[in-house]
């Protein structure tokens, strides 16, 4: 056994990048021969979709300490551009519409980050909603947003890089993970470049980072643009990918909600925080309703089962919050310590 | 290795069972996925549509013992009303064998489903709701806004004002103000009032009330200002009664309101109280339980403890007489089917060519214990709405009263708007028209 305890024991030490590159080959070259529709547009789609959304806005509040409420209404901006690019510029690929999405997305990103100047914590977190209620209500209220559509909602366009129709559950699921994959490397490598580590010193002390020399100002709009950006870009991909269909009503403060739980949950700066967040708001739920409705489903109707799943939910996440404060990523690094010692050990 | 090869026989055995029995289990059931909300804020509109839909397929089974032997079957999947809940409901219920149709009950999920159900090749019933161009089949080829979509809603609260006026020639000159449901369900039908206001020579003024509805104070205001001849209402959920509260508080007389499709249940104006006495509302199906069906319903499913509504008042109750109906046109769209593909489970495919061929006339209404519940259907492979009668009901404090003859909207008006916005969608998606010849090759297996 010692022997192969040597063997094993660089494991702690693997470069960062191999679990990335796993995962990526799992999910490109196993995931789509063995998985089932359902799979696809009920688990894999939203949970790439809010993951995204959770990297994004990490950025802005794990990393650079700006709490926000508005990251639905950033993916809903972002889901209406790329919309309104895809239908009004003509010869305009499907990409160029999602990179020019981000773009406003980030735009707009900016314009409500600018109360951030002044404001901190919760009083930034109340300025933010106010993207969230304008940004919905201006799609409501101009019609041209939607293009006329006569009850508001819009129908996603047809798929297609290079003339490869994406629009299979299959396909899409690949469109939406080569889209997170990249967006996810970039921000993991902008949060450990200097920019990353400006966000990092204005979020732990404003007072110190702006002394040291670090330009306050542009580098707190740059993480509401960035963050932004992305977020609007998942939310291309939630109305694009996952739905086929939008409306402003499903980009709602519950939205909102949701992603913020999702990168407390999963754990505060951490790029893979987003993802085990995500997973546990996307799955935990759905398993829970599937045990429900398996065990009891005879004897109440859904209603009732709906709402003791909530009971049961809520109860657990606090229960882990209480007991993991840090989040899913705490936890598993921990987990995966005791393991190594473990097997080191024997 | 007798535990292991007792396993083994019993995993063949039950490879087996499950092999030759399923099948065969299934051979006599038709499905019915129900996306249904009995939690949120919407769910006193879930509870009352799904417990009538459930109580009549119920019916269907305990007194004839299913549709010619088939025996209908169905689950529940909780949506709150949200999208993508009902989304993966959706991809969880799909799996299931022999799904009939999908009724989700939510503008916003039914959307979401039209590209899923075509591809899928299953029928997306969205009674009395909906999306008004889906009413062409020639583009829409799975979806059917049976009785009413929301234009010829519009057409029969006209037609309505327009009769209490004297005829539609007095419209001319008259103020209508709609107030309606900051949401894409309210929105549908601002572009049909315009038009209708152009056509008949009255002038209308619509107002907006943010979602949910629960301060309209500005509005009603605004509304007095205006002294509009009718004021029509547009509502949903908690707005309904706050608007009837609020016109009463302003001094409209309540007895000018008249109410859409969603505006017009008992949850909408009990809680106004005496506000809402004189209130008119449309509706495709009356209220009350004294139809035969609604009897037979009370006597054989509540009977045998099988009822789905647990507040047993609630029967006979707008929302339940609805689902009632909803059921009705479901299991004879099934039984329109068998006729032509045999006593069996069938296809979405063929169910939807059941659809196409739902005709129930009054005297077939009747038969079936449902006359005066509603007046009939004439659904055909180009118009999925199947020309839905309306009638109006006014609430006298108790309960609602009818208070009209059936009205038939303006279907020749509103048809080449519906087309026209049709074959723009065709266009934008790439659709080609369907064709008569189209619509009767079915997919059988």
């Amino acid at each position: 056994m010692a022997a192969i305890t040597s063997d094993f024991s660089f494991m702690p030490v693997l470069p960062k990048w191999v679990v990335p590159v796993l995962l990526l080959a799992f999910a490109y070259g196993v995931v789509p021969l063995i998985g089932s529709s359902y799979l696809f547009e009920a688990i894999l789609l939203p949970f790439l979709a809010l993951s995204l959304a959770g990297v994004g806005l990490n950025i802005l509040t794990g990393y650079a300490g700006q709490v926000s409420l508005g990251s639905a209404a950033f993916m809903a901006a972002g889901a209406f551009a790329a919309y309104n690019f895809n239908l009004r510029v003509e010869g305009l690929p499907l990409i160029g519409s999602i990179f020019l999405a981000g773009i406003v997305a980030a735009a707009i990103g900016i314009v409500f980050g600018l109360p951030s100047l002044r404001l901190k914590g919760f009083y930034l977190a109340v300025s933010t909603l106010a993207a969230q209620f304008f940004v919905q209500w201006a799609l409501t209220k101009f019609s041209w947003f939607s293009n006329d559509s006569a009850s508001g909602v819009i129908d996603a366009p047809r798929l297609s890089i290079a003339g490869v129709a994406l629009d299979s559950a299959i396909g899409r699921y690949l469109f939406a993970l080569t889209i997170v994959a990249i967006l996810t490397f970039l921000a993991y490598r902008l949060v450990s470049s200097q920019t990353g580590r400006n966000f990092i010193a204005i979020r732990d002390n404003e007072t110190a980072a702006r002394i040291i020399g670090i330009p306050v100002l542009k580098t707190k709009l740059l993480a509401f643009a960035i963050s932004s950006f992305i977020i609007g870009v998942a939310g291309v991909i939630w109305a694009f990918a996952y739905l086929r269909t939008v409306e402003p009503d499903g980009f709602d403060l519950d939205r909102s909600f949701q992603i913020l739980f999702i990168i407390i949950i999963g754990g505060l700066a951490s790029i893979r925080g987003a993802f085990f967040g995500a997973a546990l708001i996307v799955v935990f739920p759905l398993a829970l309703s599937r045990l429900g409705g398996f065990l009891l489903g005879d004897l109440f109707d859904s209603g009732v089962l709906d709402m003791s799943q909530r009971i049961v939910l809520g109860a657990l996440i606090i229960l882990f919050l209480i007991l993991e404060p840090d989040g899913l990523v705490a936890l598993w690094d921990r987990i995966r310590r005791r393991l190594l010692f473990a097997w080191q050990s024997t | 290795m007798t535990f292991l090869s007792t396993i083994k026989a019993a995993a063949l055995s039950a490879a087996m069972i499950v092999s030759v029995a399923l099948p065969a289990a299934h051979a006599d059931e038709q499905y019915f996925p129900l996306q249904s909300y009995r939690v949120g804020p919407y769910a006193a509109g879930g509870t009352g549509f799904f417990g009538g839909f459930i109580d009549y397929l119920n019916l269907i089974n305990i007194r004839d013992g299913g549709v010619n032997g088939v025996k209908l079957t169905w689950d529940e999947c909780e949506t709150q009303y949200e999208v993508e809940r009902g989304v993966e409901c959706y991809e969880r219920q799909k799996s299931h064998a022999g799904a009939a149709a999908w009724n989700p009950l939510s503008v916003g999920i039914a959307y979401a489903m039209i590209d899923r159900i075509t591809a899928d090749k299953v029928p997306l019933i969205t009674v009395n709701h909906g999306r008004t161009d889906s009413t062409d089949g020639r583009v829409f080829p799975y979806v059917f806004p049976l009785l009413l979509n929301p234009y010829s809603e519009t057409s029969g609260i006209v037609n309505y004002i327009a009769s209490k006026e004297g005829g539609i020639d007095k419209l001319k000159g008259k103020k209508i103000v709609v107030l309606y449901h900051g949401s894409p369900y309210g929105k549908e039908t601002i572009p049909i009032y315009e038009l209708l206001a152009q056509k008949y020579g009255f002038t209308v003024q619509q107002i907006e009330v943010p979602h949910p509805g629960n301060e309209q104070q500005s509005q009603w205001l605004t509304i007095r200002r205006a002294k509009p001849d009718f004021v029509v209402l547009r509502g949903w959920g908690v707005m309904n009664p706050v608007a009837l509260k609020t016109a009463v508080k302003v001094g409209f007389p309540v007895d000018h309101i008249v109410g859409n499709v969603w505006s017009n249940s008992e949850e909408d104006v009990i809680p106004a109280g005496d506000a809402a006495k004189g209130y008119t509302a449309i509706t495709t199906q009356a209220s009350g339980n004294s139809y035969p069906v609604v009897q037979e319903i009370v006597k054989t499913v509540y009977g045998a403890g099988k009822g789905n509504l647990e507040d047993k008042s609630r029967i006979g109750s707008v929302y339940h007489n609805l689902g009632i109906v909803n059921g009705i046109l479901n299991v004879e769209a099934i039984r329109v089917a068998q006729e032509k593909f045999g006593h069996r489970t069938l296809t979405g495919d063929e169910v939807r060519w059941g659809f196409e061929h739902l005709k129930l006339d009054p005297a077939k209404v009747e038969a079936l214990g449902a006359k005066d519940l509603f007046h009939s259907i004439n659904v055909s492979w180009d118009n999925h709405e199947g020309e839905g009668y309306v009638t109006f009901q006014q609430w006298d404090g108790k309960k609602w009263n009818v208070v009209s003859d059936w009205i038939a909207p303006d279907w020749a008006l509103l048809r080449p708007i519906i087309e026209k916005s049709a074959e723009a969608y065709a266009a934008e998606k790439g659709i080609k028209l369907r064709t008569a010849d189209d619509a009767d090759a079915v997919t059988t297996n």
